[in-house]
C-alpha cells in the first residue's frame, strides 16, 4: 500500500533515490546545495541505505566521481543547483557523450552576478544543450516520482543517457508539500537493476573515452544525436509503465484546460501551479484560455508540442531565464519548434520570476492581458517582463 | 625464441606487454617508458583513469587504443575525482553482492600539469578522502602535448613556449613546485618518487604502491626530448643525471618516514645535466651556479627529513 507523507521537496527526491536502492552518491555543498545530499547523508549513515556517499571537494569532483562510478557499473547520482551546475558544466557534457547514465536533481537557481542563491531556470537553460534529458516538476509528488523514473529511462539500454531531474530552488526543494510514497515491491517492478553492458572489468578490458581526430568525431557527434532523439520512445514508453504500476500519468508536454483554448500560457515547473489558478478564473468568465506546460525540455518534444497548441491562436510563453541577447530561452525554443507548423500562432514571451522574485496570481493576469496585447500592438521593449521595476 | 625471465624481489616481471606496440608516443619518450614499467608492476588486475595529456592523445585515437588493461579518460583535471567513484564503486558492488569481492587495483595516471596545476584540487580531495588508488604523475616538466607551455613543474630557468628566455627573462622565474611534498603532506600512506632510468626501482615501487591500503603517490620524472630538446637517445641518461645530481633525488616517504634510495656519496655538478638540454642553452655560468645552489639546498633538507624521520 502506498502512503501519503508531508515531504519537502528535497527531501521527496531522496526517498526516491533511496527506494532506488542506488550504488554510489557523490555530492558537493556549494552555496547553493539543497537538502538533498544532507538527507541522502544521513540515510547511508543510519543504514537505510547501502551506498557509497563520496563528500568531494567541488561540483567538478561530483559529477566525475559519479563518471567513474557509472563507467563500473554502479547506479549513480548527484544533486546540485546554480553556481554548482555552473562549475560543473565541463563535466555536464561528458557525462552525456560519454553515455553514463547518472541522475542528477537540480534545484533551479539563478546564476551570479549578483551572488543569488535564490530560484530561476538560468542554470537549467545554461545546459540545454549538453544532451542530457530533462524534467521539469511542478510540485513535490512530481520530484518523487521523476527522480525516481529518471534511473529507469536514463539506464535504459537503448538510452544510456543521464538525466536531469529539474525542481525549482526553494519553491520546491525547501517546500513541504503532500507526497504520496509507493511499496518498495512497486519501485521494483519498476526500476530493474542496472545492468551496465560496456563496464569497465579486468576480466574483459575495453577503452571509455577514447579522442576523436576529424574523420571520426562528426560521425560520433550524428551517432550522438540519433540516440538522443530515440530516447523519447523509451521516455514515453517508461512513463506509461510508470502509470502502470503507481497510477499516476506523465506526459512530455502537460496540458491544463486546454479545449478551444485560443490564447495558451506555457510555463515550466512550479509557477505552472500558479499560473493554472488563473486559468481556472478565467474559464470562469467563459475566457477561452489554457495552459501547456512543458515536463520534457531534452530532448525536445516538438511533435507532441505541435499538436497541444495546434488550436491556439496566441501562445504566451512565461520565462524564468535570460539568453543575452535574445530574450527569453523558452519562447526561442517554442518559435522555431512552431515555425514548420502548417498554421503557426502568434508567439509572445515574456520574462519574470528572477532570482527568486515571486510571480503571483496578478502577475499572471498581467502576463495574460500584456500578452494578448503585444499580440496586437506589437512590443517597444527590448525585454518584455512581469514584476520587474524598469 | 628464448623468453627472459627479469626478477623483481622474488617475483617473475611478466613479459606481457600491456601496452600495446603502434602507440603515437615521442621516439624516446621517458613517459611512455615510465607507463610501460609501471603497468607490467601493476598486472592486468587494474583499471586505469588517465587525465587529458600525452599519454592520452599518443595511445588512443579513435578507433584505435594501446590499452589491454581496462580504460578511461573523461578530461583534464579530474583524474583523482574519476578515480575515486571508480574505486567506492566496485567496493559497494562488492559488498551488496552485484560484483565479485575480488580486489581491483585503481590507479589514476596524469602528467605534471594534470597533477599539480588544474588537477591539484581534485587529487587533494581523493587524498584527503582517503580512497585506494594510485596516482602516478608522469612529470616532464611542462604542457608538452600542447606546444612545451610552462607548467607550475617547470624548473627554474628552463625556456618553454610560454616563458620564453629572452633579453628580458631567463624563461621560467619560479621554482619547480614540490608536488612530493605536497602529497606527503596529506598524511597519506605512501609517496615516492621514481624514474624509468631507474626501471627496476620504479617496477618495485609501483607494486609497494598497490600493497598499502589507501591513497598512493608516485612522482616519475620522465625525461621529454620535444620539450627538453635533447636528442631522442639520451632520455635514459637524462633520467640518471637527474638522479646522480641531485636534482630528482629518488625516494619514499612511507607513512611519515622518509628513505632515500640512493645517495651518492658526491653528487655530480648540474651542469652536466642542464648542458645536454637546449631548453637550458641560454643560462650563463652565474645562473647555473645558482641552480647549483638551489638543488645543494633542496638536497640537504631532503636529508635533514630522512635524518629526522628515517624509515
Amino acid at each position: 500500500m502506498s502512503y501519503r507523507v508531508a515531504l519537502e521537496g528535497s527531501h521527496a527526491v531522496a526517498e526516491a533515490v533511496r527506494m532506488a536502492d542506488v550504488d554510489v552518491i557523490s555530492a558537493y555543498p556549494i552555496t547553493p546545495q539543497t537538502h538533498i545530499p544532507e538527507r541522502l547523508a544521513e540515510m547511508v549513515a543510519n543504514g537505510d541505505l547501502n551506498a557509497a556517499y563520496i563528500p568531494v571537494e567541488s561540483e567538478h569532483s561530483a559529477l566525475s566521481a559519479c563518471l567513474g562510478a557509472a563507467a563500473v557499473g554502479a547506479r549513480t547520482f548527484t544533486a546540485t543547483a546554480g553556481q554548482g551546475l555552473e562549475l560543473m558544466h565541463e563535466v555536464v557534457y561528458v557525462a552525456s557523450s560519454m553515455r553514463y547514465p547518472v541522475v542528477m536533481a537540480v534545484c533551479n537557481r539563478a546564476l551570479s552576478a549578483p551572488l543569488s542563491v535564490w530560484g530561476d531556470h538560468s542554470d537549467a537553460m545554461a545546459v540545454r544543450d549538453t544532451g542530457w534529458i530533462q524534467v521539469f516538476c511542478q510540485n513535490n509528488q512530481e520530484a518523487f516520482d521523476l527522480t525516481l523514473w529518471a534511473f529507469r529511462v536514463a539506464e535504459h539500454p537503448q538510452v544510456l543517457f543521464p538525466v536531469m531531474v529539474h525542481l525549482d530552488g526553494f519553491t520546491l526543494s525547501h517546500v513541504t508539500e503532500p507526497v504520496v510514497l509507493p511499496e518498495q515491491s512497486q519501485v521494483n517492478r519498476f526500476l530493474p537493476r542496472f545492468q551496465y553492458h560496456f563496464a569497465l572489468d579486468p576480466e574483459h578490458p575495453i577503452t571509455h573515452g577514447a579522442f576523436a581526430p576529424p574523420d571520426i568525431y562528426s560521425e560520433a557527434k550524428l551517432a550522438q544525436e540519433i540516440a538522443f532523439r530515440n530516447s523519447k520512445q523509451v521516455i514515453l514508453q517508461s512513463w506509461q509503465e510508470f502509470a502502470g504500476i503507481f497510477g499516476r500519468f506523465y506526459h512530455p508536454v502537460e496540458q491544463y484546460r486546454t479545449e478551444n483554448a485560443e490564447v495558451m500560457l506555457l510555463t515550466m515547473g512550479s509557477f505552472t501551479e500558479t499560473a493554472k489558478l488563473v486559468i481556472d478564473k478565467r474559464r470562469e468568465r467563459g475566457e477561452r484560455v489554457g495552459l501547456v506546460s512543458l515536463r520534457l525540455w531534452r530532448p525536445f518534444p516538438f511533435e507532441e508540442f505541435r499538436q497541444a497548441v495546434s488550436q491556439a491562436r496566441l501562445i504566451i510563453v512565461f520565462d524564468r531565464a535570460i539568453s543575452f541577447g535574445v530574450g527569453g530561452p523558452v519562447l526561442s525554443e517554442v518559435k522555431s519548434a512552431l515555425y514548420d507548423a502548417p498554421a503557426r500562432p502568434t508567439v509572445v514571451g515574456i520574462v519574470g520570476g528572477l532570482g527568486g522574485r515571486d510571480v503571483s496570481e496578478e502577475d499572471f493576469d498581467y502576463v495574460i492581458d500584456r500578452g494578448k496585447q503585444i499580440a496586437q500592438t506589437g512590443s517597444d521593449r527590448i525585454l518584455e517582463t512581469v514584476g520587474i521595476r524598469e | 625464441m628464448e623468453r627472459r625471465v627479469v626478477k623483481l624481489g622474488g617475483r617473475e616481471i611478466t613479459t606481457k606487454e600491456f601496452l600495446a606496440e603502434g602507440h603515437n608516443f615521442c621516439t624516446g619518450c621517458g613517459e611512455a617508458l615510465a607507463i610501460r614499467l609501471a603497468l607490467k608492476a601493476l598486472g592486468e588486475n587494474v583499471i586505469v583513469v588517465m587525465a587529458t595529456g600525452c599519454g592520452e592523445v599518443c595511445t588512443t585515437p579513435l578507433p584505435y587504443t594501446s590499452w589491454r588493461v581496462p580504460w578511461m579518460h573523461t578530461l583534464f583535471e579530474n583524474a583523482a575525482a574519476v578515480v575515486s567513484g571508480v574505486e567506492a564503486a566496485l567496493k559497494i558492488l562488492a559488498r551488496k553482492g552485484k560484483t565479485s569481492p575480488k580486489r581491483i587495483k585503481c590507479v589514476a595516471m596524469a602528467g605534471d600539469g594534470g597533477t599539480s596545476d588544474i588537477g591539484l584540487q581534485a587529487l587533494s580531495g581523493a587524498f584527503e578522502r582517503g580512497h585506494d588508488f594510485l596516482y602516478l604523475c608522469f612529470d616532464n616538466e611542462a604542457y608538452m602535448n600542447t606546444g612545451i607551455q610552462r607548467s607550475s613543474s617547470t624548473p627554474y630557468g628552463a625556456s618553454t613556449t610560454t616563458a620564453p628566455a629572452g633579453k628580458f627573462s631567463i624563461g621560467q622565474v619560479t621554482k619547480k613546485k614540490d608536488m612530493v611534498a605536497i602529497a606527503a603532506a596529506h598524511g597519506i600512506p605512501y609517496v615516492a618518487t621514481a624514474c624509468p632510468s631507474y626501471h627496476l626501482d620504479l617496477m618495485k615501487k609501483v607494486r609497494k604502491a598497490l600493497e598499502v591500503e589507501g591513497p598512493a603517490y608516485i612522482h616519475i620524472l620522465s625525461p621529454c626530448p620535444t620539450g627538453w630538446r635533447y636528442d631522442s637517445n639520451l632520455t635514459v641518461e637524462l633520467g640518471q643525471l637527474a638522479v646522480q645530481t641531485g636534482i630528482f633525488p629518488l625516494y619514499e616517504v612511507e607513512n611519515g618516514r622518509y628513505r632515500l634510495n640512493a645517495d651518492p656519496p658526491n653528487l655530480k655538478p648540474v651542469a652536466e645535466y642542464l648542458k645536454l638540454q637546449g631548453r637550458y642553452r641560454h643560462l650563463n655560468e652565474k645562473e647555473i651556479n645558482k641552480i647549483q645552489q638551489m638543488v645543494n639546498e633542496d638536497y640537504g633538507r631532503l636529508k635533514q627529513k630522512v635524518a629526522a624521520f628515517p624509515a
